[in-house]
């Protein structure tokens, strides 16, 4: 049984805490299908859901009310939309990511990274950047001690616990494993985002 | 339409943002100031969320093609169109090939013009206002740019002059305690309360670094990175306070320790480079 935290955040939304990315997700989306009055957004971190208000309409207590009345549930894993990622394992750090895992070479790294499936656990960093959880915890390495000042775009990296995509060229300091021809976000496209919370996602390797 | 002549240090066409989209890391950003934008568009009989454009430490300069009722509000700028001064806060006339120039505001950063029916560049994602972070909306404007005005919907204007009270000499903002506040020394609150800090030049849309007595953190390990909002006061790894303006990152790792209460946020997008500012305690917590 998860426990629900909830933190002052202002006079303008509420932060709830709960005990692990399963459980922020299926508050979250419990508080999206349902809102509570004046509810304006709802935006899952780690193992937090943020819950922006409307401090016109009603306040941080009885938003915190409303949160605290949601009986907790970890999102049903299976449960979300699948988009299955094709990727070229040819990314420049798989070298470096076998020898800080410990395994024998990069075809290990790119076997291991598609062999499970991912879910985004919450986006941040731009537009469509999902951070994917799920990830074999062999390949959780620490991120470059220098950021890159250019990623392009479609680069599948990981860092830490979190595998991500590289939704347009950016500085990044993730270690890359490959690439996709996938567009995770193109503000024209409906749904302009591949990658929401609660999306399950498969990598399809590619030859390289 | 409406032709760019000069953008000034940085100009943009700004509404009210993309509110309800931050879950797919798009934050709502908009006008960094959004009462001054809505009461903008009031004196010009638009829709409060009509886009307009946000001049910051002024310098814009605009003609216009076609006659048009204007408004001016935000950081208070000298202005002419042609030698007629015009003064903010109140609507004025342009007549066809007028030009509009914006001298540097006196007090405040961010100054926003408001034509009627609004400007009318494509919406992306349901807004027409630029996200400089996250690269969505019309890039920052430049001299030549021609923006195309809207049809103007709401009724015709019937304030002549909404007066403003003078900005104090020294910001004062009111904090409310934020989520992590536990994750810093104890009594960083009320030492972020205490200190006058100084508003660095690391100063834009997404955020404010201050410059002042280090916060120090209790809690060294990383923070799950979790939602966060405008007004955030954060913690970074150099124990400088950043104060998150409107197009802050939808969700970060820095422990938050204080909120600037939403009523003094305009307060917060108008602080300058160089200018000093304090924090103090709300009251009547939530």
């Amino acid at each position: 049984m998860s426990r629900l935290r909830l933190l002052p955040y202002g006079d303008r939304a509420v932060l709830a805490e709960v005990d692990d990315g399963p459980h922020a997700l299926g508050l979250a989306a419990q508080l999206r299908s349902d809102p509570p009055f004046g509810v304006v957004d709802v935006v899952p971190g780690a193992r937090t859901v943020l819950v922006l208000l409307d401090p016109e309409l009603t306040s941080p207590q009885l938003v915190r009310e409303a949160v605290a009345a949601v009986p907790l549930q970890p999102l049903q894993p299976g449960r979300g939309r699948l988009v299955e990622i094709p990727v070229r394992y040819d990314g420049p750090d798989l070298d470096e990511v076998a020898r800080l895992a410990g395994l024998a070479g990069p075809d290990e790294v790119a076997a291991r990274h598609a062999a499970r499936d991912y879910v985004v656990a919450f986006c941040g960093f731009a537009p469509g950047f999902g951070y994917l959880a799920g990830g074999d915890p062999v390949l959780a390495v620490p991120r470059r001690d220098s950021p890159r000042t250019r990623v392009p775009a479609g680069a599948l990296a990981v860092a830490g616990e979190w595998s991500a995509v590289y939704p347009r060229a950016s500085p990044g300091g993730w270690r890359l494993l490959g690439s996709t021809r996938l567009v995770l976000f193109d503000a024209e496209r409906d749904p302009a985002v591949l990658l929401s919370p609660g999306t399950r996602v498969r990598f399809v390797a590619e030859p390289r | 339409m409406i032709e760019v002549l000069e953008p000034g240090p940085l100009a943009t066409v700004q509404d009210l943002g993309r509110p309800g989209l931050a879950a797919l890391g798009v934050g709502r950003a908009g006008a960094a100031d959004p009462a001054a934008l809505r009461l903008a568009n009031r004196l010009v009989g638009n829709v409060e969320g009509a886009a307009g454009i946000e001049a910051t430490l002024g310098g814009l300069s605009v003609r216009v093609e076609a006659d048009v009722t204007a408004a001016l509000a935000g950081a208070p700028c000298p202005a002419a169109v042609g030698s007629r001064p015009v003064a903010p806060y109140a609507p004025f006339h342009l007549a066809a090939g007028d030009a509009l120039r914006l001298g540097t505001p006196s007090s405040g950063l961010r100054s926003y013009l408001a034509v009627r029916g609004g400007v009318a560049v494509p919406a992306v994602l349901g807004s027409r206002s630029t996200d400089c972070f996250a690269g969505l909306g019309h890039p920052p404007l430049r001299s030549g740019d021609r923006l195309p005005l809207g049809t103007a919907t709401a009724s015709p204007p019937v304030v002549d002059l909404a007066p403003q009270p003078r900005p104090a000499a020294q910001r004062v903002l009111r904090v409310l305690p934020g989520p992590r506040v536990d994750w810093l020394a104890e009594g960083s609150f009320q030492a972020l309360c205490a200190a006058t800090w100084r508003v660095s030049a690391d100063a834009d849309r997404v955020g404010i670094r201050l410059e002042g007595p280090a916060l120090r953190r209790q809690r060294r390990e990383e923070l799950p990175s979790e939602g966060m909002v405008a007004g955030a006061i954060q913690a970074s790894p150099d124990g400088r306070p950043a104060l998150l303006l409107v197009e802050h990152p939808v969700t970060g790792g820095y422990p938050v320790l204080a909120v600037v209460i939403g009523a003094d946020l305009a307060a917060a997008a108008q602080c300058r480079p160089g200018e000093s500012l304090r924090f103090s305690a709300a009251t009547g917590a939530c």
